[in-house]
Order: structure tokens, then C-alpha cells, then sequence
């Protein structure tokens, strides 16, 4: 009864709130707001004019299409992938489960360049896979292919471990049930646990893809960036860094800030629904 | 030490938690603060403690105002009804806490500290479980380690919240007796709420009935059961008929008989609400002279337990009345279901509608 | 938004749910196996093959090149800069967590969830923007750029920016764990402590942490692991200097970009080595809460 109401109660007995929130302020002020603002500030030194054509050139408009257009194609397949992956650990029992699942969080883990260079050797023409893959005339590796199979890489864990937990609350008495009432396995699946899932999933999807949009480390070994073929934002950014063009290059960098922002309130909209939801099930 | 509390107001956003509740708790009392679910009470106990701040009001410890004081320096044991035993800490580590945090100079010597730990761990019979970790203690078990803890401070006033609300009916009976007999024993003033009122009404030496965040009545178990002061305590303190009724000087006319309430004498043709307990319910097979009575029929008859409760469809409307009887009495009339019977209720309780 | 990151209380809840599943509610045999098969399939292409050529790469031209590639000054120098971004990184993040699941787990105040928005906001951004961003102010065409330079402090091409751009990086992970753990366990632990008489300190280091110790730890392997591993963001900060400001992943990088593949594998395998750690760590923290989550069923 009284933590209903305590919700909404202002008032805490409980010390060091002004300490606590004080200094939670002032490190997330100093290290990321004040930071971050630096960069809206420092494209006002664009006009719109000059703004709009850094952030509209032929080469960096390329480069957002690869971004999102391999992200995208990125997260798509660890939404079926991850969905699997998660479905396998979390129904069924297997030899070296424990580590598979385990093994799930490396991308994670693992630092992004160790990644980068793993994955070029792995999928070079005369790499481990690539191989197999350059006869039947796949090229990996210094391709949009490889942007593709670097962000594939780092988005893996998301998908499956947002998915994983509400599988693993499913309550095999709703199943038990749909098989009772004459649902076969299919029916059940789609008409009880994917819907009961979906929200999770289209979140660990946004994850996934928020995550490959600012990737950088894993991308640029395998990508060969090549201007309009495989060169990705973060490096036009860098690029122009080293040209010591800081305008345009924050510029640029404004742009991706502002997708970002966006899909992180998307991100924590959906998470709060699915919270929601979840709560509201139990 | 005595709790005077002083028209305690809260709200919690638009909802009123209590509205000007006032109460005094004379020193050494066992008081039940009974109440449904929401009413306020636990509020109440926590605006006690100091774990919540009252909108206006004040508390006073003793004569002496603690309203602003903090809940370190009150001086006061609580036990939550989860009781919040600290799940790292062994049982021994929970009660040493209280002593654990003083500040040095008044802080025991770690051998004081053990005397008095196991000294209460004593009290509560559970010096045994002293270095377990209360996830492996029962229910009844982790509810006596926080009243040790509670009382390792050497609390003025004892404060419980719903102490056994989270236990099993027979572990509950055991351990209300238990708090008796320690209160009896210890003689610290002490406030428990509770949603239940056989629990209240077995356990404390006064009850306060609250409802809706507001005192309904004041009184040893004894009054708030045989005089409930509103239809709320009557209803809320045990099973009871209630009739729709006519008021007029002295008598309530229910569905056309006419009972004496030896009360409201001067009131005229008012409609009121009459109450009556189920064992004040009489049953005859045959009208009892001159009497008023109502005839009803036998619905349902359960006789399991030491009472027979007896349901009973008035003749003349749909309305059940509930009844019990001894044994004894049940046998004697030799009753069956769907017999005709007569019904006297006695000690009838008038509340005029407002 | 990390909840890839996070030990969520739910996964440890319902492990009986896992087991024994009826005839009725599981997949013939074939459809099972071919699952497995195509998952298994799936992480061997991308997980298992990639983490063994870092390995298999590092070890090709033989002990002697791996060990020489690792004792090298400029190595030896690289690893030691990356400790200590990690050392100063993970400790001051470690007390920002600590404060902001305090203020957020235990307390209602208004615009709570901006807040925790914006504490995920590292996570949402580029590494590379994180560190432009300290470019801009530190740089020499920074804010603070002329200051700086009138001082002679450096920031960008310096250590100092390199741990900044960590502190960024990583900035998130501690807090994000220990949010939702100490949501969990509710506000009443410490009531209970504070009507005994502890202090808030006390009622901090003799109750909270020890309560939420697992969690605290995964948080801090995590944003070691970052930390360590950082590329983008130190990559923008850091000058490349060899010996100086190369951390070892951008002496990795620069090994690479040199030909001298056997060497950047065999300073990788390091890397790589720290996150298997870091998954065995995990592993364990979260044996660990389900374990006490059982014992907490149990009884």
C-alpha cells in the first residue's frame, strides 16, 4: 500500500539525494552535455548555406547511404539471427550451450579493432572463408559487403539478449494452453510467443542498428574506403579532421548527433513500452 | 514512553493519505492501528518513525515534540513487513547492526556487543540461527530476527508494519501470541498495524480503527467490538447483518416488524441502517409469543467447526440473513434446509443514514 | 539503452520455466536440431572464426615474433598508456555509477528518465564524435585551445585527452547496471538501517554496495574492457604518436597499417585475451546472482 503512494512522494528520508544528484549533474555536465554542445556551436560557424552543402556533398550523402543502408541490413539480420539464436538458448538444451551463450557477448567485449582486423582476415579473398566465397564471385572483404558483415559482428549481442529475458518469462502455461485449445506448434508461435515477444525484438533491432551507425573500428579494416563504395560517415568525419577542417567536419558530425539523439529517445520510448507491458502482463 | 500525535495531515499528489488524525498512546500500551488496505495506517506508523514527513500535524515523544526530529535520533524500533533483514549480513551481523553504527564513543565494546546480541537472539528463542543468513530462515524465523534487531537499539517505542502479514495462518497465531507475551514481558510502548481484525482485537490492548485516512474509533478490543461507533467499524470488526430500515421513536420497522433499539427515541420516521451480529440472531421453530419476528427459510446450512452458520432468505424479499449457533442449539431444534423458521434478532444497532 | 549490458533480474527468475517442457509445447526433434545447427552455423561465421584467426594469425610466424611483437618498447609503452586510461577511467565512472544509481534507484525528482536518457547518450554516439567533440574544446582551434597552449598543457595528442575520450566511451555502463539492480531491491534495506541509527555512509558502504556487489563488479569489468579496447574515439585524440600516445588497439591499427600483420595479431590476442576474461567474468557474476536469486526463492 504505501509504496503505491510513494511514487509520487517528493519528500525522502533517505540521505545524500542532493549529494548524489548533485554530482551525478556535474560529471554528466563536464564530461558529456558541455562536450556535446561544443559541436552545435562550433557548426554555427556555418552559415546554412555552407552547412547544407558539407552536409549535402555527393561523397558524404554516399556515405550516410552506406551507414544506414548497411546498419539496416546489419540489424535486419541479427533480428532473424538474434531471434534464433536467442529462441536455441533459451528452449533448448545443446553440447557447449553455456559457452555459446557466453561467447554471445564478445562482440561486446572484444575491442573494436581486434574485431576489424579479425574479420578482414577471415574474409579476404585468401582468408578462412573468403576463400570459399571469392569463386563463386562474393567478394567480402574492401566491399559494402564487408561494412555489412562488420556490423552484423558488433549488433549480434543485442537482439539476442533484449529477446532472450522475455522468452525466458514466457510462462509455458499460455503454450500449454494454446496446445489444449488445438493450436499446433506454428499457430502457437505466431499467434501466442512472437506477439508477446516483438516488442523486445524491435528494440534489440534499434540497438543493434543505433549501434552499427556510429561504428567505426570494426568497419574501416574490412570496408577499403573507397570514396562513394565503402567509405562510412565516421571516417568522412575523420577524414576531414585531418584535413583540419573542423567546421565541416562537425558538421557532419551534427548530423549523425541529431539521428543518434533521435533514436535513443526512440530506443528508450520502446524500452519504457515494453517495460510497460511487461508489468502490466505479470 | 508515551506518542501523542497531533492532527497528522498527508497527502500523497491529490490522494489524502490522513486527514487530521489524532491519537494518544499512553507509555507501555500494545495499540493495533486496524484498518483495510490504503486507509492510511501504515502512513501513520512511518509519519511515526520519521520515515515519512507529515504535510502538517506533529508527533510528540514523551511531552516533547519529535516532529522535526530525524528518524536516527528518535530512538525508535521498526520492524517492515517485509522486514527488510539485510540479505548479506548472518542473523548475528542483522541484530549487532543497530550497535555496530554508533558513533565510537558510544558504540559497545565488540564483547558487550555479542553479550547483547545473543542476549536477545535468547529472547526470541532463535540463538541457534546466529550465523545464517536470513534467505535461509523461515518466515516466522526472519520476523523475530527483526524484532531482535529492532530492540538491540533499546527502542522507546516499538513500531511493527503488518508484523505478520507475510506468514501462514498457523505460524501467524503462534508468533501473535509470542508478541503478547514479549510485550508483556518488555512493557515498550508499541504501535503494530494491521488489516486484520481477529489479529488486532486478540493481540493489542487498544485498537484504532482507521478508515479512508481518518479515526473512526478509539477502544479496548472489547468496546470497538460490542459498541462499533459507525457502520464502517460494525462491518469492518467481524460478520454482521445489516437491514435497511425505518427509525421512529425507538423502534426500527424492517420490512413491516417492528424492533425496540432502546436508543433514538425522539427520532422520527428516519431511515436508518440497522445492524446485527449473526450470533445475536435467535432461531424458533415456532412464533415465540408476542415478539417481532421475521419469517425466513433455511437456505444453506454449514456445520462444520464448534458454530453452525445458518443462511436464511427473509420471506419477505430476497436479502440472506446469516446466523450462527452452537452446536448444541442446532441440534436441539433439529433443523433442516428449506424449513420454515422464525427469526428474533436481538441487540440491534441503529445508525441513522446522513 | 544498453541493455545488452545489463544482468537483468528477470533472466535469473524463471529458470524452472526453462526446463521440462512439456511434449506439447516443444519442437520435433528435426526442427530443434536444425535451429541449432543454423545458430550454431551462424556464430561460427561470425564469432567463433574471427576470435580464432586473431590467434591463429598472432602465432604464424611462431612464438618467437608473438613474444618479440609483444615486449617491443613501443608495445610495452602502448599497454602501459592503456592502463592507465583504464585506471583513471574505470574508478571516476565507477563513482559517478554509484552516485547516479543512488539519486535514480532511491529517489522520485522530476525529469528522472531525461536523465537516464542522457546518461546513455555515449552510448548513442559515434566513438569518433566523442572525440571530436574534446577536439573542439581542447584542441588548438579548441575553446580552451590558446589557453592551453599559453600554458603548455596539452590536451589532444596527449594522455589527457586519450583518458577523456575513455571516460566518454565508457561513461554509461556502471550506472546502467547498477540502476535497475538497485531499483530492484527497493528503499527498504536502508530504511531499516537508517532507524537503527546508521549514517548515510554507513547505510552506503554496510548495506547498498554489499547488496548489490555482483552487479557493481560486472560494471566495473565492463567498462574496463571498454576502456582498454577503446579505438575510435582515442583514434581521434590520441596523434598516433608511436611510444607516446598510441594506446594498444591504435598500435594494433598502426602495425597493421604497416604490413606487419604477425605483430598486430599477436598485440590483438591480447586484447582478445582481456575479453574472454572478460566473458568468464560475466559468466561467473551472473552464476553468482542466480544463485543468490535462487537461495532468495528458496526459502
Amino acid at each position: 500500500m504505501h509504496k503505491k503512494y510513494s511514487k509520487n512522494a517528493k519528500q525522502n528520508i533517505l540521505p545524500g539525494f542532493n549529494l548524489s544528484l548533485g554530482f551525478t549533474i556535474f560529471y554528466l555536465s563536464l564530461i558529456v552535455l558541455i562536450p556535446l554542445s561544443a559541436a552545435f556551436i562550433k557548426t554555427t560557424e556555418l552559415s546554412f548555406s555552407e552547412f547544407w552543402a558539407v552536409v549535402s556533398a555527393p561523397r558524404v550523402v554516399a556515405s550516410y547511404q552506406l551507414t544506414f543502408g548497411a546498419s539496416l541490413i546489419g540489424a535486419l539480420i541479427n533480428a532473424v539471427f538474434g531471434l534464433l539464436t536467442a529462441w536455441v538458448l533459451v528452449r533448448y538444451t545443446f553440447p557447449g550451450k553455456k559457452i555459446i551463450d557466453a561467447l554471445v557477448d564478445l562482440p561486446f567485449a572484444l575491442p573494436t579493432a581486434v574485431a576489424g582486423i579479425a574479420l578482414t582476415a577471415v574474409y579476404a579473398g585468401n582468408g578462412w572463408i573468403g576463400q570459399w566465397l571469392e569463386p563463386l564471385g562474393i567478394k567480402v572483404a574492401f566491399t559494402p559487403i564487408g561494412v555489412i558483415v562488420a556490423l552484423t559482428f558488433i549488433g549480434l549481442p543485442f537482439v539476442v539478449r533484449t529477446v532472450q529475458p522475455v522468452l525466458e518469462d514466457l510462462e509455458a502455461e499460455t503454450e500449454e494452453a494454446a496446445a489444449s485449445l488445438g493450436a499446433n506448434r506454428w499457430q502457437t508461435f505466431t499467434k501466442i510467443i512472437f506477439p508477446a515477444i516483438w516488442p523486445a525484438l524491435l528494440t534489440g533491432f534499434a540497438l543493434a542498428f543505433a549501434r552499427a551507425i556510429g561504428e567505426y573500428g570494426s568497419v574501416i579494416f574490412i570496408a577499403g574506403n573507397v570514396p562513394f563504395v565503402s567509405e562510412i560517415t565516421p571516417l568522412i568525419i575523420i577524414t576531414k579532421l585531418e584535413q583540419y577542417e573542423y567546421a565541416s567536419a562537425t558538421a557532419v558530425a551534427v548530423v549523425m548527433l541529431v539521428i543518434s539523439f533521435l533514436l535513443l529517445f526512440a530506443i528508450n520510448g520502446l524500452q519504457w513500452w515494453v517495460n510497460r507491458r511487461a508489468t502490466a502482463l505479470t | 514512553m508515551s506518542i501523542e500525535i497531533k492532527n497528522i495531515r498527508k497527502n500523497f499528489g491529490s490522494f489524502s493519505a490522513l486527514n487530521d488524525v489524532s491519537l494518544d498512546v499512553p507509555s507501555g500500551e500494545l495499540v493495533a492501528l486496524l484498518g483495510p488496505s490504503g486507509c492510511g495506517k501504515t502512513t501513520l506508523l512511518r509519519i511515526i518513525a520519521g520515515l515519512e514527513t507529515p504535510d502538517s500535524g506533529s508527533i510528540h515523544f514523551h511531552g516533547a515534540d519529535a516532529t522535526a526530529q530525524k528518524v536516527r535520533e528518535r530512538e525508535v524500533g521498526f520492524v517492515f513487513q517485509h522486514y527488510a533483514l539485510f540479505r548479506h549480513m548472518t542473523v548475528f551481523e542483522n541484530v549487532a547492526f543497530g550497535l555496530r553504527v554508533r558513533p565510537k564513543e558510544t558504540r559497545p565494546t565488540d564483547a558487550e556487543i555479542k553479550r547483547r546480541v545473543h542476549e536477545l537472539l535468547e529472547l526470541v528463542q532463535l540463538d541457534w540461527l546466529a550465523d545464517r543468513y536470513p534467505p535461509q530462515l523461515s518466515g516466522g524465523q526472519r520476523q523475530r530476527i527483526a524484532l531482535a534487531r529492532a530492540l538491540a537499539v533499546e527502542p522507546k517505542v516499538l513500531l511493527l508494519d503488518e508484523p505478520f502479514g507475510a506468514l501462514d495462518a498457523k505460524v501467524r497465531k503462534e508468533l501473535r501470541r509470542w508478541l503478547r507475551r514479549l510485550h508483556d514481558e518488555l512493557h515498550i510502548t508499541s504501535i503494530f498495524v494491521t488489516h486484520d481484525q481477529e489479529e488486532a482485537l486478540e493481540v493489542s490492548d487498544r485498537v484504532v480503527v482507521i478508515n479512508k485516512g481518518q479515526v473512526e474509533q478509539i477502544g479496548s478490543p472489547q468496546e470497538v467490538y460490542d459498541n462499533p461507533v459507525s457502520p464502517f467499524v460494525y462491518q469492518f470488526l467481524g460478520n454482521v447483518n445489516q437491514f435497511h430500515s425505518q427509525i421512529h421513536q425507538g423502534e426500527a420497522n424492517i420490512g413491516g416488524v417492528g424492533l425496540k433499539i432502546n436508543a433514538h427515541h425522539d427520532t422520527k420516521h428516519s431511515a436508518g441502517l440497522a445492524y446485527v451480529r449473526p450470533h445475536d440472531i435467535e432461531i424458533h421453530k415456532v412464533r415465540n409469543g408476542e415478539a417481532p419476528a421475521f419469517e425466513a427459510v433455511i437456505h444453506y446450512i454449514h456445520a462444520i467447526g464448534p458454530l453452525v452458520r445458518l443462511e436464511l432468505q427473509r420471506a419477505d424479499q430476497e436479502d440472506l440473513i446469516e446466523a450462527e449457533l452452537t452446536q448444541e442449539r442446532f441440534r436441539e431444534l433439529g433443523l433442516i434446509q428449506g424449513q420454515n423458521v422464525f427469526v428474533y434478532p436481538r441487540n440491534v444497532r441503529v445508525f441513522l443514514n446522513a | 539503452m544498453s541493455i545488452s549490458t545489463t544482468l537483468p533480474a528477470s533472466q535469473y527468475s524463471n529458470y524452472q520455466n526453462k526446463v521440462a517442457r512439456s511434449r506439447a509445447t516443444s519442437e520435433p526433434v528435426w526442427v530443434r536440431w536444425t535451429l541449432i545447427a543454423i545458430v550454431l552455423l551462424f556464430l561460427t561465421l561470425f564469432l567463433i572464426v574471427p576470435l580464432a584467426a586473431v590467434f591463429t594469425e598472432a602465432l604464424r610466424k611462431g612464438f618467437d615474433t608473438y613474444i618479440t611483437a609483444l615486449t617491443d618498447p613501443d608495445a610495452l609503452s602502448s599497454i602501459k598508456l592503456t592502463l592507465i586510461a583504464a585506471a583513471i577511467a574505470v574508478p571516476l565512472n565507477l563513482v559517478f555509477g554509484v552516485a547516479a544509481a543512488w539519486a535514480i534507484a532511491k529517489f522520485e525528482f522530476r525529469g528522472k528518465s531525461i536523465l537516464i536518457t542522457l546518461i546513455d547518450l555515449p552510448f548513442a554516439v559515434s566513438p569518433v564524435i566523442a572525440g571530436l567533440i574534446y577536439v573542439l574544446i581542447f584542441g588548438l582551434q579548441g575553446w580552451f585551445g590558446s589557453t592551453l597552449l599559453d600554458h603548455d598543457i596539452k590536451v589532444i595528442f596527449a594522455i589527457p585527452g586519450i583518458v577523456l575520450a575513455t571516460i566518454f566511451v565508457t561513461f554509461p555502463f556502471v550506472a546502467r547496471e547498477l540502476i535497475p539492480l538497485m531499483q530492484a531491491q527497493g528503499k527498504e534495506e536502508e530504511e531499516a538501517g537508517l532507524v537503527l541509527g546508521a549514517s548515510g555512509w554507513q547505510i552506503l558502504w554496510r548495506i547498498t554496495l554489499p547488496n548489490v556487489k555482483w552487479g557493481l563488479l560486472y560494471g566495473v569489468i565492463l567498462t574496463n574492457a571498454r576502456a582498454m579496447g577503446e579505438f575510435g574515439a582515442v583514434s581521434v585524440v590520441s596523434g598516433h604518436i608511436r611510444g607516446l600516445t598510441n594506446t594498444l588497439p591504435l598500435h594494433v591499427e598502426i602495425l597493421y597499417n604497416e604490413y606487419n600483420y604477425a605483430a598486430a595479431f599477436a598485440v590483438a590476442s591480447l586484447l582478445a585475451i582481456l575479453a574472454l576474461v572478460t566473458l568468464v567474468l560475466k559468466s561467473f557474476v551472473e552464476w553468482k546472482v542466480a544463485r543468490d536469486a535462487q537461495i532468495n526463492e528458496k526459502s
